[in-house]
């Protein structure tokens, strides 16, 4: 009897449902968020000294590195981020990205960008977003980098493939242009995926995968290149880059029939709803503290800001996508828009740095090319 | 910092210092330590996993605590963390029962 009673008990308690969590569906701008306003991301960033609990200031740690001023390299990607708007309302997106946000490249910034690219032999333009597929200009500017012979690459966030009708040839367009093709699935296990990216969306990305592996893409010998993104879904930094490659090409390609090129690890970085993320979860401490510990020099004489320059949807320039979120735009002794564009006063500019670049320098490093330590 | 209870998760972040009264040999403990969890003829996440279910069959908090973590940095998922602790509890209850082969051939000795 006894017996029997206990395993009713224990039969209830495993009845009890798991906590779903509920993945948001507006932006942190259209909630009126305090986190949507960048200059309070940057306050939470650097607490005062007093106010304890203060990590060592991140330019301190390239000072004793020997990187301070942080001075570009060869200026070799011009990133530009052609809207915020987006089909997703991911929990980690650093440009709190969604449905609601209006601000949109127009078709004269992108002739900006390419009347600066032909001045210039930068090899590679890097589109993102957003969903940069839903600027209605995207076409026409890859078209234009085409046709500078330039490499294009896009961040797409695969659900966009299948989101609508208009959406659904792009496989099609990308493989036209030779474009290199960068997608964020955070983990094989559709579970992890969703918890992060919303509910569904693993489903989805594996439909957009079997289309663009349809076309050639991530197939050996087709010369067109699909690179998977894995970024941690949770408060902890990214492991091994190429074991986790290993890894999501055996589950995939078993499990789901998919193939892709490369993996790239990158690190969440405590910007924006990520920020958000860590400081309603009572993590902001924990990360931060493990991204200060993890400080390595090699990927800190490798952070991506030395040789890529960003560009916002409003044509102001910025040190880095992430620079660009938190609105701190590159030194005024450089030009500041890109109608502007002056490579040598930009070669000469001293990047702006802050503590949310602890996440470049952790560990392997982290950039939007992956690993770089 | 709460000193009333035994286990405190800041000391998890202290380990490195039982090196401080015995530095020879937490050297060796530590080195040794770094070698094992290398990528080797098992991957760092096996190893990962391997070390989760061991964490709970010794039920040591601090190591549920690192290995948690590790596990998921090494990119293993909810599943796959279950299965190692079951892993380790199917040896640990397999263990017991496995035993009772012992007692079994006992009470046969003694028993008509
Ligand atoms: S992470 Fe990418 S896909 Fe997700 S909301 Fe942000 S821009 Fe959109
Ligand atoms: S966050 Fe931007 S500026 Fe800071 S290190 Fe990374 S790439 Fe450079």
């Amino acid at each position: 009897m006894l017996c029997s009673a206990r395993f009713l008990f224990l039969i209830q308690f495993s009845s009890i449902p798991l906590p779903v969590s509920l993945s948001p569906t507006k932006s942190l701008h259209a909630q009126h968020h305090a986190l949507a306003d960048s200059s309070y991301q940057l306050d939470v960033l650097n607490p005062a000294q007093t106010a304890g609990a203060a990590f060592p200031a991140f330019a301190a740690k390239l000072r004793e590195t020997g990187l301070l001023p942080l001075r570009p390299t060869e200026m070799t990607v011009l990133q530009v981020n052609v809207g915020k708007m987006c089909n997703q309302v991911c929990k980690h997106c650093h440009v709190d990205a969604g449905p609601d946000r209006t601000e949109i490249m127009t078709r004269e910034t992108m002739q900006q960008c390419l009347d600066a690219l032909a001045k210039t032999n930068i090899e590679v333009v890097d589109l993102t977003g957003g969903a940069p597929e839903m600027n209605p200009d995207f076409r026409w500017f890859v078209e234009g980098i085409s046709a500078l012979g330039r490499t294009t690459i896009v961040r797409c966030n695969l659900t966009i493939i299948v989101a609508n009708k208009k959406y659904h040839d792009l496989p099609e367009f990308f493989a036209k242009h030779k474009v290199r093709v960068v997608s964020s699935l955070p983990h094989f296990a559709a579970a992890r995926t969703d918890a992060q990216r919303g509910e569904g969306v693993f489903a989805k990305s594996m439909r957009a995968l079997h289309m663009l592996n349809a076309v050639g893409y991530g197939v050996e010998g087709s010369g067109l290149t699909l690179d998977l993104v894995y970024n941690p879904s949770g408060a902890f930094l990214p492991g091994n880059q190429l074991s986790l490659e290993r890894e999501f090409k055996q589950r995939l390609s078993r499990e789901h029939g998919v193939t892709f090129n490369n993996l790239l690890a990158i690190t969440n970085l405590p910007v924006s709803r990520f920020l958000d993320y860590l400081v309603e979860s009572g993590n902001y401490e924990g990360y931060m503290d493990k991204l200060v510990q993890a400080y390595n020099p090699t990927a800190a004489a490798n952070v991506m800001c030395r040789s890529t320059i960003s560009v916002g949807w409003d044509g102001l320039l910025y040190d880095c996508d992430f620079n660009q979120m938190l609105e701190l735009p590159v030194a005024r002794t450089a030009s500041q828009h890109i109608r502007d564009f002056d490579l040598e006063s930009l070669q000469a500019r001293a990047i702006v740095v802050n503590q949310h670049c602890y996440g470049c320098t952790a560990g392997a490093g982290s950039s939007c090319g992956g690993a770089t330590a | 910092m709460n000193d009333s209870t035994y286990y405190n998760p800041a000391d998890l972040a202290k380990f490195g210092k039982i090196s401080e009264w015995q530095p020879e040999m937490g050297r060796k403990f530590f080195d040794y330590y770094g070698e094992v969890f290398k990528e080797g003829a098992l991957s760092e996440r096996e190893k990962a996993l391997i070390a989760l279910a061991v964490a709970h069959v010794v039920q040591c908090p601090y190591c549920i605590d690192a290995y948690t973590s590790d596990s998921l940095q090494k990119g293993a998922d909810e599943a796959q963390m279950m299965e190692a602790v079951h892993v380790g509890a199917a040896i640990k209850g397999g263990a017991t029962l496995v035993h009772a082969t012992m007692m079994m051939n006992k009470a046969k000795e003694l028993s008509m």
